[in-house]
């Protein structure tokens, strides 16, 4: 049976390494994913995941499981990406469809149409739309695109995502209302009214 | 009830997380109210676009470079180690040490008296005879010996 977060953080507490290793490649993905859909930019998520990571492993012995560890590491990881953002400095005022990809993902797609030929047609269709999507997440303020990460990705609680963001229950409930109303909107094109995937 | 005081609980009825009551409050409305009803499919909409997008994946590098910074971590003091900050320190404070211990337990120059000179061993000596001590006063005193009977004084001689 997999051990929970709160044993390995236990474990990585009495000095053992391959419980911190466990919980890196548990949510070293989650992790960078939140992080590169809060700044933007592959490498700064990269290297803010890196310190969240090292913060908690500096933590390590003063840690006390009074609250859930993905609470503990995604209020660290918000805490940074709000400052990295305040900070600006890897802030990209505007970004257009294909700058919004890092390289990897721009070969990726450029592969994918030659292996996709026949069905080109529709391929760009999706990577229109996915790129669509991608925007206006990005569009979102700051706190309002924390808010609808730790919701919809990391299906945390109100009262986790409110402790994290430090605000209220009720306020964070306003906060996600004002920014799936935003994504409504400007999403409204992709929504098909019959229930299927526009375009 | 209104639309706004619907806000708050739309987000909790499209992902599930409603109370019952909240749940049958929110259904009541739609029930009447055609843009709260849009507003929901519209939420139901995006919920449902937001999971088509992919992970971000990390690169190769990242545990590569994660555990290097892990490895250059210091390892952390001990409780001595705040006491005493660095190992030159502790040595230099015992060389002090035993140096003050040294210097303190031979004779002063110019000082005769010390604890390893004759006088102090004699005054030493003396204190070990107890039996003297406490009759010091009386061997001292001249009292005593105006106090002797006359017959036992020494004769003068007369010419």
């Amino acid at each position: 049976m997999a051990r929970s977060d709160v044993q390995l953080m236990l474990g990585v507490r009495a000095g053992d390494d391959t419980s911190f290793e466990l919980l890196l490649q548990r949510y070293r993905t989650p992790l960078v994913s939140f992080l590169y859909r809060m700044v933007r930019d592959s490498a700064q998520a990269e290297d803010l995941a890196q310190e969240v990571f090292l913060r908690v492993y500096r933590a390590r012995k003063d840690y006390a499981p009074s609250a859930k560890f993905t609470t503990w590491l995604f209020r660290i990881a918000t805490n940074l990406a709000l400052n990295s953002l305040r900070d600006g400095r890897h802030r990209q005022m505007e970004i257009s469809i294909d700058q919004n990809m890092d390289d990897g993902e721009q070969e990726q797609a450029r592969i994918d149409v030659v292996d996709k030929a026949p069905g080109i047609e529709q391929h760009l269709l999706d990577r229109h739309r996915a790129a669509m999507i991608r925007r206006a997440v990005d569009s979102l303020p700051e706190k309002q695109r924390a808010a609808v990460l730790l919701h919809k990705y990391l299906e945390q609680d109100y009262s986790e995502i409110a402790r994290t963001l430090d605000c209220s229950e009720s306020a964070l409930k306003s906060l996600l209302f004002r920014a799936y109303e935003t994504l409504r909107v400007q999403l409204a094109p992709l929504v098909d009214p019959n229930g299927a995937r526009g375009f | 009830m209104s639309c706004k005081r619907m806000e708050n609980k739309l987000v909790a009825f499209m992902d599930g997380r409603a109370t019952a009551s909240d749940r049958r409050a929110v259904e009541s409305h739609l029930a009447q109210c055609e843009a709260c009803r849009a507003r929901v499919e519209g939420f139901e909409g995006v919920w449902s676009m937001l999971g088509e997008l992919p992970f971000h994946e990390p690169t190769e590098a990242f545990d590569v470079r994660l555990r290097a910074r892990l490895a250059a971590e210091p390892v952390r003091p001990s409780f001595w180690a705040g006491i005493l900050p660095s190992p030159r320190l502790a040595l230099a404070v015992t060389v002090l040490a035993v140096f003050s211990l040294w210097l303190g337990s031979r004779p002063m120059p110019g000082n005769p008296a010390g604890p390893s000179s004759p006088a102090v061993e004699s005054e030493f000596r003396m204190i070990e005879d107890l039996q003297v001590l406490e009759n010091y006063d009386v061997l001292t005193s001249l009292d005593m010996h105006q106090q002797l009977p006359a017959e036992n004084a020494p004769k003068v001689h007369k010419n």
